[in-house]
């Protein structure tokens, strides 16, 4: 891999001192090409104790999977320039080369990928590719491994392990393709494991089943776990702190429980609003997010949600806001108007009063379902 | 059902379709065949929007395309305003055609990415609608304009210049550009984010408003189905376990699948309790040899002896709420439901 890496060594070693198992700062990611740079991650910063869930929220082309690929050094390319640090157990993976780098994949740090029918070798029986870690890593013998892969496939509730292992890929589901994904990663017993939309490609009862086994094997391994996703219901009751993305950037972080109580940043409250409910009556009208994320070549000025944000003021345009701590509980937020503020609903109705389209439309939105709501009540007092 | 019976149907002449007794196999290698849809009956009314919900292999994309026979179904009747379209020959097929259109879940490999997107949604008119070059393009427009795509900006542009929401809506602008009665929706939104997705869902609802049309909305995600469907039909392996109106279906599940697929449904909030029992495992069988009797009871955690041998028929628990199960969680003419069977204690 040639892609340039710039690491900040002065911040690198300040934060070895630091008990976290990863701590990155400052990451920046971006890929030349024809049209220009696009930056597709741009200063995230965040750390990860020993077992501790942290989930990965954001639209496509949020940056969070660059984010995930540059932490794991997966980025590969001429035209991809990174800098920042990223140190996990006091080793700059960053600064790493390549050779010390597959010494910790699979073995230390191991990734769950979106997609479990192109992730696996589909000329290569399941046996193999679940014992290839161990063989190269822990020097396993042939016997050895196959008793650990019978393990591992058992572990992760696969029937009939043994005749699993001479299965090939496309004799599997969807949900036993992501198991034997699963199976592979786990097998070194790794210290940090990222899940990169484990579940995007799979049914709901899959996906219900593949979440439990995660959150069970990292809890019986005491694993740390990246959990990428763009769906807040899968990461709601699974993780310990929630980061939304948007651009390439950090909008919100906040302890999960906190997130959902008391939600800052617009984005993140836009992004809840537009999911569809079960405790919601048919026919809500849904909130969606007016637009579509921006151009990573050439971002907006100041903050990268204004030209969606129902509550955009002319500083937002202008003066890009920090992320920061709002209170003790490590809940930060970047954006001038946090949502819940005086000056957040005050925003809100002067774009109100100035027909600002998207403002509008969340406004509409509300009108229209409490109307429904009336109408609903009013024909259900008529059938009593 | 997992299971038969019609006595969900409401009275003929009420429904827009109807299907009765749909029966869908294939034939695969060492002369077995695939049961994708074993005798399935469902109707739905003028203007209603009818959930079709299951997971992956449960035969729902294959229902929607038996409706517009694409294949012709094995055996079995598909009403279109009375008219018995398995009946009808591949000519007079091809021309009701015109009222059933369909959308397809992959936005962006359902668009021919070497044509231009006016040539795209102008494709069906030049089979069947006005030839006149200066006609063509103004209802393209329209149908551009009522999809929120800017028709000056857009129509010379090709597929791969579009985000995947802005292809599902080209797409859809397509369906719609021969004005159809019935929308047939495969998974529309199921490979977007979501707040495209809330985007496309609220474009359909204003477009079945303005167009009058009826639409079947096949998805395996249960929130986005009960915000779109008047009434919803859950499949399992080939059958229908259970019809009802949407908010009743999510309010009283009856079926022990239904709950199933409640459970594992993720919602955006932490403090709903996580049913993290194994018990809920289990794959779906073969269509090749599904099980005997009900079909879900090899996962099912109430099933017995009965459940193997007998096929349980559709009966009426509720007020237009209808289940296939020998042991439904709401008794019959008796609710609310018994104790959820997938939560631990």
């Amino acid at each position: 891999m040639n892609a340039s890496v710039t690491v900040n060594s002065a911040e690198a070693s300040a934060n070895t001192n630091g008990a976290s198992l990863l701590q990155v700062s400052d990451l920046h990611t971006s890929f030349s090409v024809q049209a220009g740079e696009v930056k597709a991650v741009r200063g995230v910063s965040f750390s990860l104790d020993q077992g501790k869930t942290l989930g990965v929220v954001g639209e496509s082309g949020s940056g969070k999977t660059v984010l995930a690929r540059s932490i794991m050094r997966l980025n590969l390319g001429d035209n991809v320039n990174t800098s920042g640090s990223a140190v996990f157990e006091g080793k700059e993976l960053l600064a790493s080369t390549m050779s010390e780098m597959q010494t910790l994949w699979g073995n230390e740090v191991a990734m769950v990928f979106q997609d479990p029918m192109t992730s696996l070798n589909p000329l290569v029986k399941v046996g193999r590719q679940v014992t290839e870690h161990v063989r190269h890593h822990l020097g396993a013998s042939k016997a050895e491994a196959k008793a650990l892969a019978i393990d591992l496939l058992k572990e992760v509730r696969i029937p009939e392990p043994e005749s699993r292992l001479n299965a090939y890929p496309h004799e599997l589901s969807g949900g036993m393709r992501q198991r034997i994904c699963i199976a592979i990663a786990l097998a070194c017993e790794p210290t940090l494991l990222f899940a990169d939309e484990p579940t995007t490609a799979l049914d709901v009862t899959v996906q219900h089943q593949i979440l439990n086994l995660l959150n069970r094997e990292q809890q019986e391994r005491h694993m740390a776990m990246i959990l990428i996703t763009h769906d807040l219901g899968v990461v709601a009751g699974r993780t310990d702190e929630i980061m939304v993305m948007y651009a390439g950037n950090v909008v919100e972080q906040a302890p999960t429980a906190a997130l959902f109580a008391d939600m800052q940043h617009p984005y993140t409250e836009a992004l809840l609003r537009s999911i569809p409910r079960t405790t919601q009556r048919s026919h809500t009208r849904l909130a969606a997010i007016a637009g579509r994320p921006p151009d990573l070549i050439d971002p907006p000025s100041g903050c990268a949600f204004s030209p969606r944000c129902p509550y955009v003021q002319p500083k937002c345009r202008e003066e890009t806001p920090p992320l920061q701590a709002t209170d003790n509980s490590g809940h930060k937020s970047a954006c001038w108007f946090p949502v819940g503020t005086p000056e957040n609903k005050e925003a809100f109705e002067k774009n109100l009063a100035a027909r600002l389209p998207q403002t509008m439309s969340v406004a509409e939105g509300a009108m229209v379902n409490t109307e429904m709501l009336q109408e609903k009540a009013a024909t259900q007092e008529e059938r009593n | 059902m997992a299971g038969s019976g019609k006595a969900h149907l409401r009275p003929e002449g009420d429904a827009l379709v109807s299907v009765e007794d749909l029966v869908v196999e294939y034939p695969v290698a060492g002369g077995n065949t695939v049961k994708a849809v074993s005798g399935i009956s469902f109707d739905i009314k003028r203007g209603e929007t009818l959930g079709l919900v299951g997971e992956s292999g449960c035969g729902k994309s294959t229902t929607g395309r038996a409706l517009i026979q694409l294949p012709s179904p094995t055996s079995g009747a598909v009403h279109y305003n009375l008219v018995d379209l398995t009946k009808l020959s591949a000519e007079a097929m091809r021309r009701r055609r015109t009222d059933l259109q369909m959308i397809f879940q992959d936005p962006i490999s359902s668009l021919n990415p070497r044509r231009e997107v006016g040539e795209i949604v102008a494709e069906p008119l030049n089979v069947w609608g006005p030839k006149n070059k200066a006609k063509q393009k103004a209802l393209v427009d329209e149908m551009l304009n009522a999809v929120g795509i800017d028709p000056d900006v857009a129509r010379n542009k090709r597929p791969h210049e579009f985000s995947g929401g802005q292809c599902q809506r080209i797409s859809i602008a397509r369906s719609l550009v021969l004005e159809p009665e019935v929308l047939i929706c495969d998974e529309p939104v199921s490979a977007l984010d979501v707040s495209v997705q809330a985007q496309i869902l609220n474009l359909l609802e204003d477009l079945k408003k303005k167009y009058n049309l009826t639409l079947i909305f096949i998805a395996h995600d249960l929130a986005v189905v009960k915000n779109i469907s008047d009434r919803v039909a859950v499949m399992y392996l080939g059958k229908i376990c259970e019809v009802a109106g949407s908010d009743e279906l999510y309010e009283n599940p009856a079926h022990p699948y239904t709950q199933l697929l409640l459970v594992s449904s993720p919602e955006p909030d932490p403090t709903v309790v996580l049913d993290r029992s194994d018990t809920s495992s289990g794959e779906l069988p073969s269509p090749i040899n599904p099980p005997s009797g009900c079909r879900f009871r090899t996962r099912c955690p109430l099933a017995d002896d009965i459940c193997s041998s007998q096929e349980p028929q559709m009966q009426e628990v509720g007020q237009d709420h209808f289940v296939a199960c020998h042991h439904p969680l709401i008794k019959v003419a008796e609710a609310p439901a018994a104790d959820p069977v997938w939560t631990e204690a």
